[in-house]
């Protein structure tokens, strides 16, 4: 056993965790504030595993099997990794001005993305859950994180007992499967369920693994905590929620039933659908009447789940290859956006209110400009990037047949489309309200560079979905 | 012919090239706007020099895609672009009317500027690409890119009631050709290949071509835009910047057309004959209710705006009876109308920039003080109404003589569109140019100046001179527009000999 303990495999898990204890040490036994300091070097470990990720290859296996490395997690691993870090450089602004940098924000989001990291590996449902946990422990305390604003602690309070419950509906369900196919293996509890043989303890199982899963990624019905965790988390922490988790959590459901459950994809196929159907439609509806741009993002977030479960729904290659494109193309749109959303400052102040925004292309052009892109880029308008993500989990779609909810689902990005132009009408049609302090260089960086993949994408974008189509292969 | 560089890219991406020109300019003061005035109107007027050269060197005498370019850019969807006799004319039309919009714009538009130019240039390159893609994803960027670029031209310079009319169009058009994109996956899948060429030879399954054809409909008929689909439509020109009304009813509304033309036709030829009567029921219905609708209007612009859906109604009925004379004159009024309905736009624009007023009633007696432009609307009025001897006549006549001879009750009732346009046009003529010019406020109203002149000149030799000699343009599509014929009759015929031969 002890020989083929290869840890190469598992080097940017290892680092990051390791990294994450180093840093721990360092912020406690120094006297002096180095939260800066940590905040930098976190970012360097995140870009180290990146590394390491991006030139292993090949497909291998950990652990007796319960931890994989396949072209799908290297895929996910990366843009997990490029949001956290792109995360955390946003956030350096926003800790500086109030009383510094606190050295336990940068440990816990790399802890997270450890979780994450093992969650996107997960080949086994104890190294599902154990993955899981721990991101989720942690996140409950960045959500925390500023402990005296009483919507913070709301917040993290809301996360943490919703978040309890959904993790007990998935071990629920982990331990329903394995009941009924003796393994907690994936590829064992493949081989033990025979599409003819479905019985009815293992697809309650399903149903229960899949409601944890739909919470996570919070999906219709399951999204309740999103629009009060995203409002009233720190505006640097719903970036962090918007980008990573949701991505380990698409992934880690993609890798389930796609590996574990293949023979009863008719069986999860319309809970898929069900799910992107009403997230897709409480998305688009729900965030009409936001005032509230945090809370806009955090029903647009959902919607946007709804569309890339339109990829899974098909249950195809193509479709997990749609899927991979649409979370790399919406993580830069959403880092982008809430780059836009850092920068919405008066006096020192985080103005959340939409209207604020109003004239912008007056007082702010270039900002407004690349906002504008980024919203008909969510809003799936060609040329811009949005739209091939929807391309792709749609064409998916089509060819498996699924052609109900490919009509229902381009039609509610009509009504989707409302609330987007909404803010462009408001940036561009009105009258100017009082400027934003001018964006910090962080984030302008960030912005600029969302912006202009977004803008260009169309002009080579065959790359990601090569890259996207090697990574899907390797679950099937 | 074969050039060294790729002529087509060059025209349609060239006023790309423009609009980045434009926004390196630094500041906001009156000389960084002429600067973009200047850099908008040489790009526009360059880049119709270039299609030109594609008119001189095009080969009237064959059916196939002229000047191909053929790239990698996405697996099977490939960047394709041609044209052929049927898309040439609109490539030129385009690229016609940019400089005059951009002309149209030089006063008017005071604020903004540089983004204005901007959004048009940008407007420009995505109109273009529309005609000359020859791959269906690729069209499709085009066709749907144009709502970014539009829907900021009328958000942002429109009128009172933009921001309504701006999202009306929007998500109307969204609504539509979202549609369309999804019957793309489905021929994708079944042909796989989105490559037009390839597409328009081959044989889609008869039950699928139904749900295929409908899907394309969605879109092209709010394009066109159809009844009951039209209500965006006057919503949009009224609350248009002058030249953003001359772009919807000059170019954007002719892409249903030619949708039907490019795909519905040669794609779908047996929903096409199966569903032509339900396009006749829709075109009569849409020149009837909306020549009624415009006589009633108060509004210069919305009337005009009702009678160019009217006007779709007869191209739409003559590309459906797949007759030669229908094919070609629904080609022809498409052009004229484009020429035409801008025209008359832009006759709105020039005395809406004098009096900030688009009601009818607050005119009147114009011809007394403004010779020249009494004479420019009258041409154009005539060639609305459809006179013999204005581009009107020819698009009009050939549609209706290919609806007789399909259906002499689709042509009795459109020809009574025609009298109706008359009525409402002569009748929009008398009140704004005839009659005693008593208003206080028009007493000092002046003529065209040099600029304008300069922009209506090219417009009403046009529209005279395709009067009298509709030659180029019919030449230019004629050899296309046969082989679509033969191409649908064929597979008619096919589908016949299959449906006997599974006959017991």
């Amino acid at each position: 056993m002890l020989q083929s303990l290869n840890l190469d495999t598992a080097l940017p898990e290892l680092i990051l965790s390791v990294g994450a204890m180093a840093l721990l040490m360092l912020g406690v036994f120094t006297r002096r504030e180095r939260g800066e300091l940590i905040l930098w070097l976190a970012v360097l470990l995140l870009v180290l595993a990146g590394l390491f990720v991006a030139t292993s290859f090949g497909t291998t296996m950990l652990f007796g099997d319960s931890f994989i490395v396949d072209p799908f997690a290297r895929t996910l691993k990366l843009l997990t990794l490029t949001g956290a870090a792109v995360a955390l450089i946003m956030s350096l602004d926003y800790w500086r001005e109030r009383g510094g940098v606190k050295f336990e924000f940068a440990v816990l989001v790399l802890l997270a993305t450890t979780g994450m990291m093992m969650m996107i590996s997960a080949n086994d449902l104890i190294a599902l859950y154990v993955g899981l946990e721990l991101q989720s422990l942690a996140l409950y305390v960045i959500a925390t994180f500023r402990r005296d604003s009483p919507r913070s602690a709301e917040a993290g309070l809301k996360y943490f007992v919703l978040g309890a419950l959904s993790s007990g509906m998935l071990l629920y369900g982990a331990s329903l499967v394995y009941g009924f196919t003796g393994s907690t293996e994936f590829a064992i509890i493949a081989a033990a369920v025979q599409p003819s043989g479905a019985n009815l303890g293992l697809v309650v199982g399903l149903v229960f693994l899949m409601a944890g899963f739909a919470f996570k990624i919070s999906a219709v019905p399951f999204h309740m905590w999103t629009p009060d965790v995203y409002e009233g988390a720190p505006t640097p922490v719903t970036a962090f929620f918007a980008a990573a988790p949701k991505l380990a959590a698409m992934a880690l459901t993609v890798r389930v039933l796609i590996t574990a459950f293949p023979a009863v994809t008719l069986q999860w196929q319309q809970i898929v659908v069900f799910l992107a159907i009403s997230s897709m439609a409480l998305g688009s509806f729900a965030a009409i009447g936001q005032t509230n741009i945090k809370r806009l993002m955090a029903y647009s977030s959902i919607g946007h789940m709804g569309y890339a479960l339109v990829g899974l729904a098909a249950g195809s290659a193509e479709g997990v290859a749609g899927v991979i494109i649409y979370l790399a193309i919406y993580l830069v749109m959403t880092l982008g956006t809430f780059a836009c959303i850092l920068a919405m400052r008066r006096d020192g102040h985080m103005i959340e209110d939409i209207d604020a925004l109003a004239g912008l292309s007056r007082t702010q052009p270039m900002m407004a400009f690349l906002l504008a892109m980024l919203l008909f880029s969510l809003a799936g308008i060609p040329p811009l990037a949005g739209f091939f993500a929807k391309f792709y989990v749609f064409l998916a779609a089509i060819h498996a047949g699924l052609y109900a909810l490919a009509v229902i689902g381009v039609l509610l990005s009509v009504v989707g489309a409302y609330y987007y132009l909404r803010i462009v009408k408001l940036m561009y049609f009105d009258v100017p309200a009082e400027r934003f302090e001018p964006m910090q260089a962080p984030l302008a960086a960030v912005l600029g560079v969302s912006g202009a993949f977004i803008l260009l994408y169309f002009v080579y974008p065959a790359p990601l979905v090569a890259f996207a189509g090697v990574a899907a292969k390797s679950l099937f | 012919m074969s050039y060294s560089w790729p002529i087509l890219s060059t025209v349609t991406f060239l006023p790309l090239l423009g609009a980045l020109l434009i926004a390196l300019l630094r500041g906001e003061d009156e000389s960084s706007f002429r600067n973009a005035r200047f850099i908008a109107l040489w790009t526009t007027i360059i880049t119709f020099a270039l299609s030109l050269i594609l008119w001189r060197d095009f080969d009237p005498l064959t059916a196939q895609f002229q000047f191909v370019e053929l790239r990698p850019w996405l697996g099977a969807i490939t960047f394709h672009m041609g044209v052929d006799g049927i898309s040439l004319p609109f490539v030129l039309l385009t690229t016609f009317l940019m400089p005059l919009c951009i002309l149209a714009s030089w006063v008017a538009i005071s604020t903004r500027v540089k983004e204005y130019m901007i959004a048009f240039l940008v407007l420009q390159t995505l109109m273009i690409g529309v005609f000359t893609s020859l791959d269906l994803v690729m069209f499709y960027l085009f066709f749907e890119g144009g709502l970014i670029p539009m829907f900021l031209i009328i958000g942002v310079w429109g009128g009172q009631r933009r921001v309504y009319a701006s999202f009306k169009f929007f998500l109307y058009t969204l609504a539509g050709s979202l549609l369309m994109l999804l019957a793309i996956m489905a021929i994708y899948w079944e042909a796989g290949t989105t490559d037009i060429p390839v597409l328009l030879t081959h044989g889609f399954p008869p039950g699928m071509q139904t749900w295929l054809w409908f899907a394309f409909l969605a879109s092209f008929a709010v394009k066109l835009p159809m009844w009951p689909v039209h209500t965006w439509l006057p919503d949009a020109h009224v609350e248009a910047p002058t030249a953003g009304s001359v772009i919807l009813a000059g170019i954007l509304l002719k892409m249903g057309g030619y949708g039907f033309l490019r795909f519905s036709i040669p794609m779908f030829p047996l929903a096409s004959a199966e569903f032509a009567p339900l396009i006749f029921a829709l075109s009569v219905i849409a020149i009837i209710y909306t020549s009624l609708v415009a006589l009633a209007q108060e509004d210069v612009k919305k009337l005009i705006a009702y009678s160019s859906v009217a006007h779709m109604g007869f191209v739409t009925i003559g590309v459906f009876t797949l007759t030669m004379q229908g094919l070609q004159g629904g080609i022809f009024q498409m052009l004229s109308h484009g020429i035409v309905s801008a025209a008359l736009f832009l006759c709105v624009g020039v005395i809406y920039d004098r009096m900030h007023t688009r009601e009818i009633s607050a005119f009147g007696g114009l011809a007394d003080r403004m010779p020249i432009y009494a004479f420019c609307f009258m041409v154009f009025t005539l060639a609305n109404v459809g006179l013999p001897g204005t581009s009107g006549f020819i698009g009009e006549f050939l549609s209706l003589t290919g609806a007789f001879r399909i259906n002499t009750w689709v042509a009795f009732l459109a020809t009574t569109g025609v009298i109706l346009s008359a009525a409402y046009a002569l009748y929009l003529y008398r009140r704004i140019i005839f009659g005693k010019l008593e208003k206080a406020s028009l007493k000092f109203i002046t003529d065209l100046t040099w600029r304008e002149v300069a922009v209506m000149t090219p417009l009403v030799v046009l529209t005279i001179l395709f009067g009298f000699y509709p030659g180029p343009i019919l030449d230019a599509s004629a050899a296309s527009v046969d082989a679509l014929i033969k191409n649908y009759h064929t597979s008619l015929a096919a589908a016949e000999q299959a449906r006997l031969a599974l006959m017991p």
